[in-house]
């Protein structure tokens, strides 16, 4: 039986710093190192692509997920294909860790109906919107697996602000009664918009909530990719060995904007910001792998040229695409859909034929 | 046949729909060790096992939202919500998800869930156990909704909605739960939705109603002195338009009874239809009897709330003298 209470408040963390030697991770090669350091650097060339996109009117507005690579790729590596992913829109781009091409993550923040994917094909559930609705959804397919007796485990992510919402408790719960296989990844970045975690909740860590639900909580530095990567592998070994659910809170801080519609000077500490991006989750892994002699420059080039290309092939894609038929208007809500349906495309297809 | 009570009619249909498809899961409050508050899911837990009725914590909408998971994972889970006014906490998870998800994933994925529970007033409950939801129902894209007010049609129309591909919310009708009493086919029975059934044939007005005005309707229909047609609607999406259309031509007169609230319910997009597409076959108004724009009231006087005999009765005269 794992500790439930109390949960641990100690940051878990594997790469060192000025006063602290670096550690290792039992089971990861140099080759694995170094594929989890092409997976954060893919997600940190999206972003930072994303919002020069963004500024070019090439997409939409975007939520930005800098300096949360870490989490991301982190806890992917620590999954199995079949494994199930429920994403908030902070991990919109989650899915390129599973071969989802950028062109398709693109074309969703484009609002072109090729952007929305099938989850089956990547086991990757779509893009949750509204904070903490769909962590029912992942405590309901982790117990849906477990019924049927099959293998795949779930995680679903989510930040600090979700912790205030009823679905996340109610989720959350669900998991635990049910025994789910699931992983509950909470981001805190300690800023929901504007909102900061002190006004979000009276206790002192959110790993806490993990005692409510009697399930083991885990508290790791989410701007350490290898404490996060070992920390979710604790907890899906755990869920897949029938131990049920396990809370992560990731701890990091959030250093640029909610998302690019947002201007957070009103509100933010700019100090402190400049101050965490000087720790930001890429460069302190580059370091690490470069003092473990992993790492060299031209495998580092090498590895950002290649996001970068990717990227490039992805914005030329997503924007390659024809434009989106409004008559989709009425496809895909219902297998079998209402009379009414024939009839409005009909009135529609003539208006828009200026008939 | 069998000669059942209206509840005992959904029970029959569970057990059958279990025991015809394996995915078929039952979840909600009280549902499996209780069987049901009102006996609906009787028998299940021991006949299938707490796998497949599960007593779920008091959380309509972690239930709901579980229950589209579970569909991800290949089951089609029928969820009760134990009253009406109870539900509401879930259409969060109806209106975000539930409604959404099909069309989220560009068609690709069904999500093959029905949402069940007893809805409507008349019974001398609490606050909150005594109301007509419908309207916030059928107003959600993506999901259908279907009412019946005989036992024959509340197996028929549970089982259509649990093979249905698309997200189902049955409502019963709990006024009549153990008062309305028929026959009732013997194992699998399925009512198809979007068909109308005509209650009581006639040529001088359309009662037009579903769940437990059906049966006050008829009750009208005996008090005054001319020839009424009742149309039970069954299923409100998808709708039995023609068959609406069809009586309306008949007989061009039509009143809409309901016992939801009058502003934006159900009745309100009847009377649209009609008004856009039988506007020559009518001699007169639409008229609406239906409850009041009040929060649903204390029982001692909620029988003044509620349509009466009396109040369609005067609504037909009205017409008829239009």
């Amino acid at each position: 039986m794992a500790q439930v209470l109390p949960a641990e408040h100690e940051l878990r963390r594997v790469i060192g710093d000025e006063s602290t030697p670096d550690g290792e991770v039992e089971g990861l090669d140099e080759s694995d190192l170094i594929e989890l350091y092409r997976s954060i650097v893919l997600l940190r060339t999206y972003d930072e692509r994303s919002v020069v996109y963004h500024r070019q009117g090439r997409i939409g507005t975007y939520a930005i997920f800098w300096n949360h690579e870490a989490m991301q790729a982190g806890s992917v590596h620590a999954l199995e294909d079949e494994d199930w992913i429920f994403p908030s829109y902070r991990e919109s781009a989650i899915g390129l860790l599973r071969g989802m091409p950028p062109a398709t993550v693109l074309s969703w923040w484009r609002g072109h109906p090729s952007g929305w994917w099938n989850p089956a094909d990547y086991n990757v559930a779509s893009i949750c919107v509204p904070i903490g609705t769909h962590v029912p959804h992942a405590a309901g397919l982790a117990w849906g697996k477990k019924l049927k007796r099959e293998r795949a485990v779930a995680i679903v992510y989510f930040g600090d602000g979700a912790t205030s919402e009823g679905s996340f408790h109610e989720g959350a719960n669900l998991a635990g009664v049910t025994g789910a296989p699931l992983v509950l990844f909470c981001n805190n970045n300690q800023w929901a918009i504007s909102t900061p975690i002190t006004a979000q909740t009276k206790a002192e860590a959110l790993v806490d909530k993990a005692v409510g639900y009697g399930i083991p909580g885990i508290r790791v530095d989410g701007a350490d990719v290898l404490a996060v990567f070992e920390a979710t592998r604790e907890a899906v070994e755990r869920a897949r060995d029938g131990g049920g659910p396990t809370f992560i809170e990731a701890v990091t801080y959030r250093t640029a904007p909610h998302a690019t519609a947002d201007d957070p000077r009103a509100y933010i500490d700019v100090e402190r910001v400049e101050e965490e991006r000087k720790r930001e989750c890429v460069g302190r892994y580059e370091g690490y792998l470069r003092r473990l002699g992993v790492l060299d420059e031209s495998i580092a080039e090498q590895i950002r040229a290649e996001a970068a290309d990717a990227m490039r092939r992805g914005i030329a894609d997503a924007e390659a695409e024809p434009p989106a038929d409004p008559e989709l208007l009425f496809a895909n809500a219902y297998v079998d859909p209402p009379a009414s349906f024939g009839s409005d495309l009909q009135e529609l297809r003539r208006i828009l034929s200026g008939e | 046949m069998s000669e059942l009570f209206l509840v005992e009619a959904v029970n029959d249909a569970l057990h059958t729909e279990l025991a015809r498809d394996d995915s078929v899961m039952v979840l909600g409050e009280d549902v499996g060790r209780a069987g049901g508050v009102f006996r609906a899911t009787a028998g299940l837990l021991d006949r299938f096992g707490a796998d497949r009725c599960v007593d779920t914590p008091l959380a309509e909408a972690g239930t709901l939202g579980g229950a589209v998971g579970l569909c991800m994972a290949g089951w089609r889970p029928v969820c009760e919500m134990q009253y009406d006014a109870f539900s509401y906490p879930c259409l969060d998870q109806l209106i975000t998800h539930v409604g959404r998800y099909r069309w989220r994933t560009g068609g690709r994925m069904e999500f093959p869930l029905t949402i069940r529970m007893p809805y409507g007033g008349g019974v001398r409950a609490p606050e909150l156990h005594d109301d007509s939801p419908e309207a916030y129902y059928v107003h959600t894209p993506g999901v259908k909704v279907a009412i019946p007010s005989t036992p024959a049609d509340a197996k028929g129309l549970l089982a259509a909605a649990i093979r249905d591909p698309d997200p189902v919310v049955v409502l019963e009708p709990k006024l009549i739960y153990r008062t309305a009493r028929g026959e009732v086919p013997d194992g699998e029975h399925v009512v198809p939705l979007g068909r109308a059934r005509l209650a009581r044939e006639g040529d001088d007005v359309t009662l037009v109603a579903y769940g437990a005005m059906v049966p006050l309707c008829e009750r009208a229909a005996d008090a005054i002195d001319a020839s009424v047609e009742v149309l039970d609607l069954r299923s409100l999406k998808p709708l039995d338009e023609e068959a609406l259309l069809a009586s309306a031509a008949k007989t061009g007169r039509v009143v809409i009874v309901q016992e939801a609230p009058r502003t934006a319910g159900f009745g309100a997009e009847l009377a649209a239809i009609l008004a856009e597409k039988a506007i020559l076959d009518l001699r007169g108004p639409v008229l609406r009897v239906t409850g009041y724009d009040v929060p649903y009231p204390y029982w001692q006087i909620e029988d003044a709330y509620m349509p009466s005999v009396e109040r369609v009765a005067d609504a037909c005269r009205k017409l008829l003298s239009f």
